[in-house]
């Protein structure tokens, strides 16, 4: 059974390896380039996992030949957003695939509350579960 | 690989032989090309062969631990239009990518229009998207002299050049700027914008052909599209170049491929109007002297249609 160590958000690839180095990441752009894939930054600051679509980082990039580009438009995102959750998504638009085909993590708030679970009672004793972010309990952009 | 040292002084000075390093970036292949594909140019040539010599002196230095930063690459082509600018630049992108200072070795072509914005924050994504496209190659600005226009000051050139300057100054691992244009104008350019004269390193000059030059460029051209002159026919090309030269919007070997294809549009009609109905291989493939004596510029001194803007090559 797999373990997260460091109590943080595991979603997308890689989530269980230690965090990538610009030169993985731009291994894996590189990767995702060769492959014709266009390449688009997001972040967001609300972890939850059904939280599926995050704010894009300027234009999804297409036609690139290099990942230099990239890994420059990802390093000015880390710059704007130093405690948002930033990923990296290549979508890959063949007729009949049309969707991301890579999607991984580059950057994480230093600080990781967790989630809690919040319980539900209904009718008949029964409850329902889910889960709660503790960073979502403050508003938008003062979470972390 | 010779043995690496960072100690100059060295008594056991490390000896590498610079051919067989020539040898294995396959520059020479690329210089053929350029020599085969290219009639005249030699100042252009022997620039090329400096800078690619240079580039491997570099890299050979570097193996040495003798390493003099990376170098300057950004580039400036001036010439009249149809004097091979783009052409060369794309075999620079070549000979750069053999040599390993360029990662991918693609040439990204764009003018003002790509580069700059129509309204208020426009420019700045537009200029950045451009330059990320060329990362890993050589991004070649055609008609750069049309990025600053000095009257109009609230133009967002300005605003791309400085964009520019920046990428060209911290990115240099990444990509080679090359600009083109008019001698003059070009001049003009670098004189108001001195931050970019500072950082474009190697200024190369690109002169006129001769006729000798543009009737062989001519038989190149034709070769590529299984046509060829006739003894005659040559002689005529050869007198009909040295008209049209004199005559005015000149532009060196784009006006020799509109001519040829004038020519071919000549003597598809000639063959359909001929008297002949058989025609053999040989006739299909040969320009006549009456294709090319039929041009105006032999009645009026004037080309058969006057291009109505210059442009670069």
């Amino acid at each position: 059974m797999m373990t997260n160590q460091g109590n943080i958000v595991t979603q997308g690839q890689f989530s269980f390896l230690p965090p990538l180095t610009d030169k993985q990441i731009s291994a894996q752009l590189k990767y995702a380039l060769k492959n014709g894939w266009a390449i688009g930054i997001e972040y967001t600051d609300d972890p939850h996992p059904r939280n599926t679509y995050w704010e894009m980082f300027g234009n999804p990039m297409f036609d690139l030949k290099d990942p230099a580009g990239i890994l420059l438009e990802i390093n000015s995102c880390r710059k704007t957003f130093p405690n948002h959750y930033i990923r990296v998504t290549a979508f890959n638009s063949t007729r009949g695939v049309e969707s991301p085909t890579m999607s991984y993590i580059v950057n994480r708030p230093k600080k990781e509350p967790g989630f809690s679970l919040v319980r539900q009672e209904g009718a008949g004793r029964s409850v329902s579960y889910t889960i709660h972010s503790y960073a979502t309990d403050k508003p938008e952009a003062e979470r972390y | 690989m010779p043995k690496q040292s960072k100690n100059l002084t060295s008594s056991k000075d490390p000896s590498i032989d610079l051919d067989a390093e020539f040898r294995n970036t396959n520059i020479q292949e690329v210089l053929d090309k350029l020599d085969r594909e290219l009639i005249g140019l030699i100042p252009v040539k022997t620039r090329i062969r400096e800078t690619a010599s240079l580039l491997l002196v570099d890299r050979v230095r570097k193996q040495l631990g003798l390493s003099a930063g990376a170098p300057s690459l950004h580039m400036c082509f001036t010439g009249n239009p149809g004097t091979g600018k783009t052409t060369v630049a794309l075999r620079m992108a070549e000979i750069l990518h053999r040599l390993g200072y360029v990662r991918e070795g693609h040439l990204v072509s764009v003018t003002r229009d790509d580069l700059v914005g129509q309204y208020i924050g426009h420019t700045a994504p537009k200029t950045k998207e451009v330059i990320k496209k060329a990362m890993g190659g050589v991004l070649f600005i055609d008609e750069a002299y049309y990025l600053y226009k000095p009257e109009n000051e609230r133009d967002y050139g300005a605003e791309s050049i400085e964009i520019l300057l920046q990428t060209m100054e911290n990115n240099r691992d990444d990509l080679v700027v090359i600009l083109a244009g008019y001698k003059d104008r070009m001049d003009k350019f670098f004189h108001s914008n001195p931050g970019m004269r500072s950082r474009v390193a190697h200024h190369i000059d690109f002169p006129d052909y001769g006729a000798d030059e543009l009737v062989s460029i001519a038989k190149l051209m034709l070769e590529s599209q299984n046509y060829c002159f006739s003894k005659a026919g040559e002689e005529a090309f050869g007198k009909y170049i040295r008209l049209r030269m004199k005559s005015g919007h000149f532009a060196n070997a784009r006006s020799v491929r509109n001519a040829l294809d004038r020519a071919r549009l000549r003597q598809a009609n000639r063959l359909f109007s001929g008297t002949k109905k058989s025609l053999s291989k040989n006739d299909l493939i040969t320009l006549e002297a009456e294709d090319i004596l039929a041009s105006r510029v032999f009645l009026e001194g004037s080309p058969d249609n006057k291009p109505k803007t210059k442009k670069t090559d």
